[in-house]
């Protein structure tokens, strides 16, 4: 327990300290007055938002934007397996899809975004597809540059072993491509909190980034704020929830 | 053509005529021939960029020769994959898989059942030495151990020809010299053709029945005639220096 406890203050003592000490020093700033509070509303204010609104966020804007963000992850998850798996047995489709993924990722999200309101309407759908667009990438990434990593020498070895494709990709290849894959899903779980939050800032009528906009309308910083850290928090949980699967699926494949 | 009869003299492997280049100007063979017979233990040996493991590749057929031919068992089949057992220089164990699943490998790949065969694995693992460790992860293992499991992986392909490159070269002498009396109290009982590249000379000497010299033009032939079973003592008799140092002068005079 001693250890664990030692180990816990090594791992995350010094990011604790910092935040508290920021925390303060933010508090203090707004509380002297030195920025307006609708500026800059001091951490007790936005605790406080946090309480106040309670009801409304947590029944009502989190689930909505969870909802949109698990959609659109396990669709991006889907399909950017299924592309990077594709482009990998391919070479036509890695050659007709690589420069459209590439393409995809240069066009500026707010841009695009009004013509899926056009495609979508206001529905769940509109906010679904600014995510995926931006969450599927990585995926696809991650698992094309990871199976393609699976070692040459193996490839050979299941070959003369008489292994045909199917059988070199499903007990070299996709073992081999898991970390790869892993750290994608880490990164476009993060993503699609950012674009499930786009979208429903471009048009929706529920949600924590359709909450932050009205309020931030309303002059209403705190309240601004309040929805920002339950993104966040929502983000950091996604992440860690990966992260914990990373963890199971990866104890044997990262020996050596 | 003359009917051969015995099975000593059956063709395990025989290549006739092989030309291959990686650049046209250049080529790494040419014109080379060679074979092993059923039950012989043949080393290749050469200088490093001889073309000693490209010569594995294009007899296991993962490369295909420019001219000639490769016949395995007398048949020359147009894709040679999966007709001979080939251990690679690194011992390419799945870090992820059991002592136990990496030798099971190539009966998955071979589609086999590999749960029925489990009672066989287990005994080839006791006369391998590694029953104790069958459920152990590899890098759980000693350099020595995790080349006898790769060579038992081999081994499991049930193929009777065995390709073996550089498979000791990695370790360190004195594990190297276990493993020279480990093969040779085995090999009565293994009843096995191995092909077997090396670049240590009294390695070659000590375990094969022939050895190849692969030079940069030519290809010779060598015979070790000393007695089976052996025994890694006899490094010390002297016709094993007196061969040895006829192995020397040779490769001296090749390059």
């Amino acid at each position: 327990m001693k250890i664990k406890w030692k180990k816990w203050q090594g791992d995350y003592g010094l990011f604790l300290l910092a935040t508290i000490l920021i925390v303060s020093g933010w508090e203090w700033v707004v509380k002297k007055g030195l920025i307006p509070a609708f500026i800059l509303p001091s951490p007790s204010e936005i605790v406080a938002s946090l309480i106040e609104n309670r009801q409304l966020l947590l029944e009502n804007h989190l689930p909505a934007t969870l909802q949109e963000v698990l959609i659109g992850f396990g669709i991006s998850l889907a399909g950017g397996l299924l592309i990077g798996i594709g482009m990998h047995f391919s070479r036509a489709l890695e050659k007709v899809l690589y420069p459209f993924l590439v393409i995809s990722q240069t066009i500026p999200m707010i841009a695009i975004s009004p013509i899926f309101i056009m495609w979508f309407g206001y529905s769940i759908w509109s906010k679904i597809a600014v995510t995926i667009l931006i969450a599927i990438f990585p995926i696809v990434v991650s698992t094309y540059d990871g199976l393609k990593a699976g070692g040459k020498e193996y490839r050979e070895l299941l070959l003369t072993m008489g292994a045909n494709r199917w059988t070199i990709f499903n007990k070299i290849q996709l073992p081999m491509a898991l970390p790869s894959i892993l750290s994608g899903l880490k990164m476009s779980v993060v993503y699609c909190v950012v674009g499930a939050t786009i979208g429903e800032w471009l048009g929706a009528s529920v949600g924590l980034g359709y909450f932050s906009r009205r309020m931030s309308g309303n002059l209403q910083a705190d309240a601004v704020f309040a929805a920002i850290f339950l993104l966040s928090f929502m983000g950091i949980v996604l992440f860690l929830l990966i992260s914990l699967i990373e963890k199971q699926l990866l104890k044997n494949i990262n020996r050596n | 053509m003359k009917e051969e009869i015995g099975l000593s003299s059956t063709k395990m492997l025989s290549i006739e005529n092989l030309t291959y280049a990686f650049e046209e100007k250049r080529p790494i063979f040419q014109k080379i021939s060679m074979n092993v017979n059923e039950g012989e233990f043949v080393s290749v040996i050469g200088a490093s960029g001889s073309g000693k493991s490209t010569l594995f590749k294009l007899i296991t057929g993962l490369l295909e020769p420019d001219k000639g031919e490769i016949k395995i068992n007398g048949e020359n089949v147009g894709n040679r994959l999966g007709r001979v057992g080939y251990m690679p220089q690194q011992n390419l164990l799945l870090p992820w898989r059991t002592v136990l699943d990496n030798v099971a490998l190539p009966l998955e790949i071979m589609k086999e059942n590999s749960q029925k065969k489990i009672p066989e694995i287990r005994e080839w693992l006791t006369r391998f030495g590694l029953a104790d460790v069958e459920k152990a992860y590899p890098d759980e293992l000693s350099g020595g151990m995790r080349q006898r499991v790769a060579f038992l992986r081999t081994i499991m392909t049930g193929k009777k020809l065995l390709l073996l490159d550089e498979p000791f070269g990695a370790l360190d002498s004195l594990t190297k010299r276990n493993m020279h009396s480990w093969l040779l109290g085995l090999w009565g009982e293994l009843q096995k053709t191995v092909l077997f590249i090396t670049h240590d000379l009294e390695e070659a000497i000590l375990l094969s029945d022939r050895i190849y010299l692969l030079g940069r033009e030519s290809l010779k032939e060598i015979h070790v005639s000393l007695p089976r079973p052996r025994n890694p003592e006899i490094i010390y008799q002297s016709e094993f220096v007196t061969m040895r140092r006829e192995l020397e002068r040779l490769i001296q005079n090749e390059n």
